[in-house]
């Protein structure tokens, strides 16, 4: 077997404030780990706040205070060249962003500069890493807007003047028109009508298979999920729940959260609403002993009160942490 | 903002000199207080000694103690830069923010009105006025004059940021909070227009010094309080460079020129932090 | 004879683009019309494109942006002459906006509970500061926040789907008669989505609040929605009752949209659904 390309291991990372004396503490990611191969698309999902984009930050370095990695790594290897990226300087980042490691923030339409022209961003963050003449540089970049079936007149326009999808789209874009090897992105799609989203992701998936690069996807939508990644692992507060074979993951859910999830997927037809979950979302700043789902939890026992259940993996590599999760039969018959 | 300056203080070569430069000046002007003499006396010294123990800059040809006298006239200075910096920013902030936020007719306006402003010459007008007010020309009145002068070139630099924070949805948020237009202007618009209003004022004391100074060197201003311009006319008015008196020009040059050097680096520096595409770079996803 | 609470009139919304020499209009909305009725609270979809008009055509009815041609009336007034600060705090009570993306709708620089406490003093009228901050709360909790969770943090310190909560509770302190809300869940997972969306129901069966909503989300639409309106490009390219539509979509473009829902469950293939047809923004009425 290769080596992974992201090795993330027990990593812990709180925000820890301090208010008018009040210390705060949010366990935002609390332990962590999971490996993605090369050639991997990697989905990510689960509840709201339940510490996905903090977990991508601490991946892609973009960590600030009050935001702390308490433990654990961030194991990168590019074709043997290895590095942990909370060791490196300032300088080493800069030099692998963009060019290895792609990352799209959440609501990324923001980190377009609101008085610059979108031509002008192009340049600011890309042009250094392609390494061509300007003209042709504005070529390239024009050739990969039409891929993402935006127009070239984009290029003029100011952020405000483009509607949320497609600045959503001219990051994507940005992120993408070096051909990273690593790509990170947090909820890229989520304004983007279904034509288009379906448009995108194909190009997404294309340019992954042609370059062999490996992508850390997180998104809400499920159905994303189903048709792009190859690997999903499931958040709930803090903790991933569980992990496996996105096909493994959607037709056999072991723990209770994630059988949830999926029961709760909307099918374009549904006439009645599907239910949400009962009971309130933890909070991180002072989660629920022991299993953090038991409080909305139907399988839950003593021990899930007591004891933080592992994350333990079967012989498929299916990964679960739950004291009793549902044997195959069983998440058939909830979902 | 103070962990801002802190920081800057700290990590900022050019801003620390600055500080450090412009905090000798103020110490010095501080002296004023102190002084054994008031500032118009005259002859209570022997007239044209050179700088030594007793008389640490010497004394002018009116038999003032230089020492004494330029702490009175670079905290004159100082003050007049500040007083015109301060309200010439108040109109530049209240102008350029509501022509960014309302847009339309009354942009127009304001914005024509800021042009005239920019395009009128400063000296010719400052002179006239010298002319018309004669004997009751007053400093105050000076830094009023000037501080109507100098709003122009900053209010269009914080209306162009005005014009783009009122696209941004947050304001609409804001106007949809039933919040009004003081409220949005004040505590929503303010914060990210504050450190350029910061940097712009220490050119505008510059300004504002650098004006004062030739005004007075040529007696177009109220020439009975002291201020390093002033000193320079007296110092004129008796041939002091001619006479050899050169202590009586250099001190007063080379204290202009300190806090001239002093606000410079500041604004220098602080330009760099504010500047968001420098900034952008630093932190770049 | 029953009152419309929104009447839009046939609206156009033009703009240009491009640098200076290479100035172009373009319709970004171009002659739209529907109305809602008074009497029968409902929720009204708008789907459609990615910059097909939809946030331009909200903005409108919000009286943020005025139409180039045609009229928008709430309650019979033209929302684009509604002048003076009072008229202007009455019509914001009765029509709310959720905005599409919540990184962008609150100040960074301040703390997200201010606009929920000015909306609570300024819109809903309240004055006391413990009544103030109940409506905050009682609003937050039904989107799954409390007071305690969201007061004193700035932006960034909560969640993409935290801040868009915080947003829709916001637009319900004032208990507007329209809410017009611009993807409201988009970043939300599937389960607080349909506790949203049930909300949404709600708000409308209860309370009578008629909801413009726009989504990307067709399987939401699909129960939640009385009627329906498909966009593209600037056009109301098809309308009609929600069901109706998505069941039988008449254009090509609805039928393009419909056919291209990602299900969500495992294809045989991997990203086989992807490569299915890529789309051509042009001519699509040829693919369907
Ligand atoms: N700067 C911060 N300071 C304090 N708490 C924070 C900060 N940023 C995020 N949090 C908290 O950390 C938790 C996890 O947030 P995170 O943004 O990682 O969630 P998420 O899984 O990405 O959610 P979503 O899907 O809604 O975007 C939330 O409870 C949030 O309020
Ligand atoms: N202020 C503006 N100046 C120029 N063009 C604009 C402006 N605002 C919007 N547009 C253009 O109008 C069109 C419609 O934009 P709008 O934001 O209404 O789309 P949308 O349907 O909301 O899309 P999305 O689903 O991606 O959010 C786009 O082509 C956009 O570029
Ligand atoms: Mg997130
Ligand atoms: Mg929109």
């Amino acid at each position: 077997m290769t080596s992974p390309v992201l090795a993330v291991s027990d990593l812990r990372a709180y925000y820890r404030t301090s208010a008018f004396g009040v210390q705060r503490e949010v366990r935002a990611v609390d332990d962590v780990s999971l490996a993605i191969q090369p050639g991997e698309i990697y989905g990510l999902a689960g509840e709201s706040s339940s510490g996905k984009t903090t977990l991508i930050k601490t991946i892609a370095n973009a960590i600030q205070p009050p935001l702390q990695v308490l433990a654990g790594s961030v194991l990168f290897d590019f074709a043997g060249q290895r590095f942990d990226i909370h060791a490196l300087r300032p300088r080493e980042l800069a030099a692998i962003r963009w060019k290895h490691l792609s990352y799209i923030m959440q609501g990324s339409m923001n980190v377009l500069n609101p008085v610059r022209r979108v031509r002008q961003t192009f340049v600011d963050f890309a042009f250094r890493h392609i390494g061509r003449p300007l003209p042709e540089f504005l070529d390239v970049v024009r050739q990969h807007l039409q891929r993402l079936h935006l127009e070239p007149q984009v290029l003029e326009a100011y952020p405000h003047q483009l509607s949320g999808g497609m600045r959503q789209r001219v990051t994507i874009a940005l992120a993408t028109v070096c051909r990273p090897q690593f790509i990170i992105a947090d909820e890229p799609t989520t304004a983007l009508d279904v034509v288009v989203q379906k448009g995108v992701l194909g190009m997404i998936h294309e340019v992954q298979r042609a370059l062999g690069s490996s992508i850390l996807f997180v998104t809400h939508d499920m159905a994303v999920h189903a048709n792009l990644s190859d690997r999903l692992g499931i958040m709930y507060a803090g903790r991933i729940v569980e992990e496996g074979r996105t096909a493994d993951v959607f037709r056999a859910p072991r723990h209770p959260y994630t059988t949830h999830l999926i029961g709760s997927l909307p099918h374009l037809g549904d006439a009645a609403p599907k239910q949400g979950l009962p009971g309130a979302p933890p909070n991180l700043a002072d989660p629920p002993p022991g299993c953090r789902f038991h409080p909305r939890c139907p399988r839950a026992s003593d021990l899930c009160r007591r004891d933080v259940p592992a994350l333990e993996t079967d012989a498929s590599g299916h990964r679960v942490a739950c004291f009793h999760p549902a044997t195959e039969s069983v998440a058939e018959s909830i979902s | 903002m103070g962990r801002t300056l802190l920081d800057l203080l700290r990590f900022n070569r050019q801003f620390a000199s600055g500080a450090a430069l412009l905090l000798i000046v103020a110490a010095y002007a501080c002296l004023s207080f102190f002084s054994p003499y008031a500032p118009n006396d005259t002859y209570v010294a022997p007239p044209d000694v050179p700088p030594d123990w007793t008389y640490l800059m010497g004394t002018t040809s009116r038999g003032q103690d230089l020492f004494w006298l330029l702490s009175f006239a670079i905290r004159n200075t100082l003050a007049f830069g500040l007083a015109v910096a301060v309200l010439s920013r108040l109109l530049a902030l209240a102008i350029g923010l509501v022509a960014g936020y309302s847009g339309g007719l009354l942009d127009r306006a304001l914005m024509s009105l800021n042009d005239t402003f920019i395009v009128i010459p400063l000296f010719p007008i400052l002179v006239l006025f010298y002319f018309v007010m004669r004997d009751r020309m007053s400093w105050g009145l000076l830094a009023l004059m000037m501080a109507c002068l100098g709003w122009a070139y900053d209010a269009r630099l914080i209306r162009s940021v005005a014009m783009s924070l009122r696209h941004r949805e947050f304001t609409e948020t804001g106007i949809f909070s039933g919040m009004s237009m003081r409220q949005i202007l004040v505590e929503e618009h303010l914060p990210y227009v504050l450190p350029i209003v910061f940097s712009t004022t220490m050119n505008n004391i510059n300004w504002s010094i650098g004006l004062e100074v030739t005004l007075s060197v040529l007696g177009f201003t109220d020439i009975n309080t002291p201020t390093i311009g002033v000193l320079l006319y007296w110092a004129n008015q008796h041939t002091a460079l001619v006479s050899g008196i050169w202590w009586w020009i250099f001190f007063p040059v080379l204290l202009v020129v300190m806090t001239f050097i002093g606000l410079f680096l500041l604004a220098v520096s602080m330009n760099e932090y504010i500047d968001p595409r420098s900034r952008l770079g630093r932190r770049a996803p | 004879m029953s009152t419309a609470l929104l009447e839009v009139d046939g609206v156009s919304r033009i703009y240009s683009r491009g640098s200076l020499l290479s100035r172009r209009q373009f319709a970004a909305v171009d002659r739209v019309s529907f109305g809602l009725d008074a009497d029968r609270a409902e929720i009204f979809t708008v789907v459609g494109e990615s910059g097909s008009g939809k946030t331009t055509l909200a903005r409108m009815i919000l009286g943020m942006v005025a139409p180039t041609a045609g009229a928008i009336r709430f309650k019979g007034r033209d929302v684009s002459h509604i002048r003076g600060r009072r008229a202007r705090l009455d019509f914001m009570k009765e029509v709310q906006p959720v905005f599409q993306n919540p990184f962008e709708a609150f100040n960074p620089m301040k703390r997200v509970d201010r606009y929920l406490f000015a909306t609570a003093r300024r819109m809903a009228g309240l004055g006391e500061t413990a009544a103030i901050a109940d409506a905050a709360d009682v609003a937050l909790k039904s989107v799954g926040l409390s007071l305690a969770e969201v007061r004193g943090r700035f932006p960034h310190e909560l969640s993409g789907g935290q801040l868009q909560r915080v947003a829709i509770a916001r637009a319900l302190i004032s208990r507007p008669a329209l809410l017009v809300a611009d993807e409201p869940v988009s970043m939300i997972d599937a389960s607080l989505r349909a506790a949203i969306v049930n909300l949404l129901r709600d708000l409308r069966d209860r309370l009578g609040v008629s909801i413009i909503y726009i989504t990307h989300d067709l399987a939401t639409a699909y129960y939640i929605s009385d009627r329906l309106l498909i966009m593209r490009r600037g056009e109301a390219v098809e309308t009609g009752e929600a069901r109706a539509v998505l069941d039988r979509p008449q254009h090509p473009y609805s039928q393009l949209l419909k056919a291209s829902v990602l299900p969500p469950d495992v294809p045989s293939e991997p990203g086989g659904r992807l490569r299915a047809d890529p789309i051509i923004p042009q001519g699509a009425s040829s693919h369907a």
